[in-house]
């Protein structure tokens, strides 16, 4: 019985991933916390200055881990869709509904420190561009995602429907990158490149990479909690949430 | 396969001509809509030769939308849906056949009068021919994107909004590609990869959107 399969599959049911969740948010939570104050302190301390933008460049740090954040958690969704759709298991849909709000807030969280970094260094809040225009773009495939869930009552056909819907999302992300820069660069020169100075510092590098491992860790915990929630919200009849330590005590 | 194709594609066209106001609705709606910016903006004929392509596409856009719930939900509301999900041939290229009705009701109408108002926005001859030919490349693609939604949000409450919100970021790839052909040749440039880049998504969809859509309507006759 305990084969190597069923040794990883058993975690598919809601009562056996629900305490493993709660352990992993802890350890997950404090390597978020550890390499969030170790990417700071490189980030703010460590990293020189940077020769055409000063000290105004530093909010990189937070704003290129958000957007690849923002892109891969999309990814994830779709993952977990697809498994929803292709196995019917209850907590792959669970962990695509409990994704879409921190993917959301991520891509927002670039969108807003994009526009911060760019009025001082461009002296325009927004433009145009290729990127901008598919992250913003991203964000509303996100919202469509979580409007598209809260609009079905019941949560199966939630779930399923909005599997279907993230993973149309996927396919079109791709387009969407592309056609945006097409239509950007035949419309007008490229006045504003994103593509940093190749001398990017190496201490710079080191605090992007590490904040970016901090907004992993964050999010895996964010979503984990997340899915614990639904699965006591789902699960609420179940025999096995009434014999829960927290919900006795 | 076939006689089932053109059986529903005929039933379809045939309920969109008992009932002539919804599609006229929606293509007065694209006529008034194309018409009020000029209204807007001013009537400056280089303001309006540049923006015309965008504005009428837009329009197009908004018009599909106008009427896409109604592809699947009288027949989801009457039983219909559920006896063509029963039936012996695939339930996609039944759904095939719904979408291309959709097209040549809503669709196709915006192709034929899109070079007539293009008119009004200043637009000379060649423009004129290529905006119209974007949109026949580009409408059945609204009409093949649209159906995921309007299955998706088969019987929900807030349908409309919600349909408006799931589909028109879904489009933006189409109205980039299809605006895109008439400003380059505009600026004198080769428009023929956008074209291309219209069809190939166009063949894409054709593909798998009915696909989806027959999921999507299954999970909301479940």
């Amino acid at each position: 019985m305990n084969t190597p399969t069923t040794r990883w599959t058993r975690y598919a049911s809601p009562a056996t991933f629900y305490p493993l969740a709660g352990r992993l948010i802890r350890v997950f939570s404090w390597l978020a916390v550890i390499f969030c104050a170790a990417g700071l302190w490189v980030g703010f301390f460590v990293a020189p200055p940077d020769v055409q933008q000063g000290e105004g460049y530093r909010i990189i740090f937070l704003h290129v881990p958000a957007s690849w954040m923002s892109m891969f958690i999309y990814l994830v969704m779709a993952f977990w869709s697809a498994i929803c759709l292709g196995f019917n298991t209850r907590l792959s849909g669970m962990m695509a509904a409990a994704l879409a709000p921190t993917g959301a807030l991520f891509t927002a969280l670039a969108l807003i420190t994009g526009s911060l970094w760019g009025e001082p260094m461009w002296g325009t809040w927004w433009v145009w561009d290729a990127r901008l225009t598919s992250e913003l773009i991203l964000l509303f495939l996100y919202l469509g995602v979580m409007a598209l869930r809260s609009a079905i009552d019941d949560p199966r056909r939630a779930d399923r429907a909005s599997s279907v819907l993230a993973l149309v999302g996927v396919v079109n992300i791709p387009i969407i990158y592309f056609s945006v820069q097409w239509w950007n660069t035949l419309h007008q020169g490229a006045s504003i490149s994103f593509r940093h100075a190749p001398s990017m510092a190496m201490t710079m590098f080191a605090g992007i990479l590490l904040m970016s491992v901090a907004a992993w860790m964050y999010a895996i915990a964010v979503a984990l909690a997340r899915v614990r929630t639904i699965i006591l919200e789902r699960e609420g009849h179940a025999e096995w949430v009434a014999q829960l330590e927290e919900i006795t005590a | 396969m076939l006689p089932a194709l053109i059986a529903i594609v005929r039933r379809e066209m045939l309920l969109a001509l008992r009932r002539r106001s919804d599609a006229m609705t929606s293509l007065f709606f694209f006529v008034v809509v194309v018409s009020l910016f000029p209204l807007g903006i001013g009537p400056e004929p280089d303001v309006l030769r540049r923006i015309g392509p965008g504005v009428l596409w837009v329009a197009a856009l908004l018009s599909t939308l106008l009427g896409l719930h109604r592809l699947f939900a009288d027949d989801y509301a009457d039983g219909t849906l559920e006896q063509l999900a029963l039936s012996p041939t695939p339930f996609s290229w039944l759904v095939s056949g719904k979408i291309l009705a959709h097209w040549t009701v809503t669709g196709l109408p915006l192709v034929l009068l899109a070079p007539l108002l293009g008119l009004q926005f200043d637009l000379d001859g060649r423009a004129l021919g290529l905006l119209a030919f974007s949109l026949l490349l580009g409408t059945p693609l609204l009409s093949l994107i649209g159906a995921i939604g309007a299955a998706l949000t088969l019987g929900l409450r807030g349908g409309g909004a919600l349909l408006a919100l799931l589909v028109l970021p879904l489009y933006v790839p189409t109205l980039i590609f299809g605006t895109g052909a008439v400003a380059a040749q505009a600026a004198g440039l080769d428009y023929s990869s956008h074209l291309a880049l219209l069809g190939a998504m166009l063949a894409l969809a054709s593909f798998l959107s009915p696909l989806a859509t027959t999921s999507a309507v299954r999970i909301a006759l479940e």
